[in-house]
């Protein structure tokens, strides 16, 4: 589908193209409020996708785990992947710090006041990287269950994180969030002794519940505790993501691109 | 979600659309925004003015169309109501399923208005 010849309009829409009231003319656009973020997003996967690579989009509450995360990832495949990160946060450089002590390339992302990443800030920052060096890219993006939802950066893959220290209806409180999850971890596993109020069923039920099949895993990065189902998901999906490039293809996180073809096929 | 940073780039987009077509101002503009996009349509109607203002659409009226939620079962066919955070088939509980419309985000159509009078495009 194009915006310019005119495919885009279906039975469905009809009625908004080429209306005319009173000496005034309606144009149909049908295009998303965020067209020029998905076309930075576009831009920025096809980068990823020539130098083979695998970039991973973190989200998640502020202090559910994802720089801990990566830190216990990065210890785990040090000897197997070259790993990048891009951090994003409104203030402070201590998360980058945190995987430059790693010994893995890290670039800061500040937002000031905004409190997601875009696609923009994201190819600014892959001018600071080594791409062609790295297999896997992760993107920590800042600690909001709302807006990163909705912005594409041009990522594979979306891993969404719920510490058990959070409620087990977050899912159902965060369904744009949540429904964007290629993989749900619960997060600080090690703790669920000690708390009497979240149920990892429970969570995963609230999951399910937005018609997503995608895995749930629990772990403690900081305890090393149950990583290997999370490394051995990050393999497969660099793998596939290979391969994928070498038919000439790439992959969109969910929601999958299939949605926009039932939504005209609905009409 | 960004409802002022969304008003301003829509207006970018108005904006182009009025001077493509050499239109002195903007009538109506009709978006269309399901419960899943992430947009809330009130806030995106309060911030409309601010983004607005200076504009070729600074006398414009924004519509927002609600779309509704709805799912496609991949279990029973059936084709459904939903609740946000329930995307689940009505008929059958089957969490099998597709969402057909409700995460919609989109600027449907613009009104041009040109001083000749009605101008087709």
């Amino acid at each position: 589908m194009c915006d310019t010849c005119g495919c885009n309009i279906t039975p469905g829409n009809r009625e908004f193209a080429y209306k005319p009231v009173n000496g005034t003319t309606a144009v149909a656009v049908l295009k998303s409020l965020l067209a020029r973020n998905d076309d930075q997003a576009i831009h920025n996967r096809q980068h990823f996708d020539r130098q083979r690579l695998l970039t991973i989009n973190l989200m998640s509450s502020p202090g559910s785990g994802k720089t801990a995360l990566l830190e216990a990832t990065i210890d785990a495949l040090r000897n197997e992947y070259r790993i990048g990160v891009i951090e994003g946060d409104l203030e402070t450089e201590n998360d980058a710090k945190r995987i430059r002590a790693k010994g893995v390339p890290a670039h800061q992302i500040t937002t000031g006041s905004a409190c997601h990443l875009d696609a923009h800030m994201v190819h600014e920052a892959l001018h600071q990287f080594p791409l062609a060096e790295l297999d896997i890219l992760f993107i920590e993006n800042v600690g909001n269950l709302v807006c990163p939802a909705s912005f594409d950066l041009g990522q594979h893959r979306n891993v969404v994180l719920l510490s058990v220290t959070e409620g087990d209806d977050k899912p159902a409180k965060y369904p744009v969030m949540f429904r964007a999850a290629d993989l749900l971890l619960l997060t600080k596993s090690d703790l669920l002794p000690l708390l009497d109020d979240f149920s990892p069923a429970r969570a995963e039920a609230n999951l399910r519940n937005l018609a997503s099949t995608v895995p749930v895993m629990q772990l403690a990065a900081r305890k090393a505790l149950g990583l290997q189902p999370w490394l051995d998901w990050l393999r497969s999906e660099l793998a596939w993501q290979r391969a994928r490039v070498d038919r000439g293809e790439t992959v969109r996180p969910r929601p999958q691109a299939d949605g926009a073809q039932l939504h005209e096929a609905a009409k | 979600m960004h409802e002022l940073s969304l008003c301003q780039s829509l207006i970018d987009q108005v904006q182009q659309l009025a001077l493509t077509h050499g239109a002195q101002s903007v009538g109506l503009v009709t978006l269309k925004i399901g419960p899943l996009s992430g947009v809330e349509p009130v806030l995106m109607q309060h911030a409309y003015p601010f983004a607005s203002a200076g504009t070729l659409a600074a006398e414009s009226t924004l519509v927002i169309e609600l779309a509704p939620l709805q799912v496609r079962c991949e279990s029973c066919g059936a084709e459904t109501e939903a609740e946000p955070s329930r995307l689940v088939c009505a008929a059958c509980g089957s969490c099998h399923t597709q969402l057909v419309s409700g995460d919609e985000m989109l600027l449907m159509s613009v009104e041009l208005i040109t001083a000749e009078g009605s101008n087709h495009v």
